[in-house]
């Protein structure tokens, strides 16, 4: 990594000119519509979370909303918050939009009685009125990425135990088939209506790879896969989408209590994640990095060294299907 | 002893995580990570490997890369928790 000393390094870093993003954005997408996927508009699941609203809102621009389908997938352990303010959203938008309740398509394909049956080989206890969630440990300390099981009793009471390996495949694989059903539903919708499904991960997303293979990973445009979180917020409030999607805190929406983004896998809150992205990718030293987000600079390299063992991590994520030998005769 | 341990740490990480039996694929102070020879998954198996397996208990302090990014590492830390215990 190369040191770049020139350069005052403050957390205007990430500003950007929206109106320029946005046009460069939707310029794009409409030409990557019509020359390479040959579709007519576009499919997007909303979660209500600040990536999808963007994102939905971006292609309302690029090719007019007559030409966006929206599509609400919750399950048993969504928000209700997700629902409402992706309905929310599709309103402010005005786009065409349909609320699906996956929920009984995962209990079929056996979501959360796989999942389940795992979280009670680590406590036996847990049954019908518990919560459970996946933390993340270790990031920050320098300590090896592991993960913790927290459930919840219906009475409040709060128990974790680290998860051990079959276990935690077992949870995480089984949670998984929410974001590939929905990719599923996602898909039909766009077949039926000759559309393109947008995917809807930020950069800190994309480059850590923070997304299901096949589920949420999956897509045929993503438009937001360069810009930082941050900066995605800054679209948001510049494209005056609705306070309450401006100001909601990012969540997994996956699990039943509630879960931020940094408890399941960022060491940091976005706003420092993000530029401690930055950092790393733009050559600063720990040292700049901990005086600009306030941790230590030991804390900061352990930082560095989780984004870089992410990457190595969720590399086989990013890739297609690997080939024996090349097919020449297909170039792209 | 501490030899038979570790020619059956680096026979476990060959087979599983390199498929070969080869020991030239492997030298006893590679780093596991260094060489993305294992992942943070692959790091969880070899954790559950010493704990089933070798029969030592990891606490999540000891989940450190200065205990188990090498087979000479991973050796040492089974060793001194066994001499501990």
């Amino acid at each position: 990594m190369t040191v770049q000393t020139q350069g005052a390094f403050t957390a205007r870093v990430l500003d950007i000119d929206a109106d320029k993003v946005i046009d460069q954005i939707c310029t794009r997408m409409r030409e990557i519509l019509a020359r390479d996927l040959s579709r007519r508009g576009f499919v997007i699941a909303m979660s209500g979370g600040i990536d999808s609203s963007v994102c939905a809102a971006l292609a309302v621009r690029a090719v007019g909303k007559d030409r966006v389908y929206g599509l609400m997938l919750p399950e048993r352990d969504s928000s209700g918050f997700s629902t409402a303010r992706g309905r929310l959203l599709a309103e402010h938008l005005g786009i065409k939009y349909e609320v699906f309740d996956i929920g009984p398509t995962l209990a079929a394909i056996g979501c959360y009685s796989w999942r389940d049956d795992a979280i009670r080989r680590v406590f036996p206890e847990y049954g019908e009125g518990w919560k459970n969630k996946i933390v993340i440990s270790g990031g920050l300390e320098g300590r090896l990425n592991h993960f913790q099981l927290v459930v919840q009793a219906p009475n409040g009471e709060i128990k974790q135990q680290r998860l051990g390996l079959r276990e935690y495949l077992q949870i995480v694989a089984a949670t998984n088939f929410k974001q590939r059903i929905r990719k599923t539903v996602e898909y039909f919708h766009a077949d039926r209506l000759n559309y393109a499904v947008i995917g809807t991960p930020n950069r800190l997303e994309y480059d850590q790879g923070f997304f299901v293979k096949n589920g949420d990973g999956s897509a045929d445009i993503k438009p937001i896969a360069h810009l930082y979180k941050t900066q995605v917020y800054a679209l948001a409030r510049h494209m005056k989408l609705p306070e309450d999607i401006c100001n909601a805190t990012p969540t997994t929406d996956t699990y039943s209590l509630a879960q931020g983004q940094d408890e399941f896998y960022f060491a940091l809150p976005y706003q420092k994640m993000d530029l401690a992205l930055w950092a790393y990718n733009n050559g600063r030293s720990p040292a700049e990095l901990a005086s600009v987000i306030g941790i230590s600079e030991e804390q900061a390299q352990h930082v560095f060294r989780d984004i870089k063992a992410k990457r190595r991590a969720t590399k086989y994520l990013h890739l297609r299907p690997l080939l024996v030998e090349d097919v020449k005769e297909l170039d792209y | 002893m501490a030899d038979d341990l570790r020619e059956q740490i680096r026979a476990f990480i060959l087979e599983n995580y390199l498929f070969t039996s080869d020991p030239d694929a492997l030298g006893l102070d590679d780093s596991l990570l260094g060489r993305g020879i294992v992942d943070s998954t692959g790091m969880l198996e070899i954790i559950f490997f010493i704990e089933e397996q070798l029969g030592v208990k990891v606490k999540d302090e000891e989940m450190i890369p200065d205990n188990l990014d090498s087979v000479n590492k991973i050796t040492n830390f089974v060793l001194s928790k066994r001499q501990a215990a």
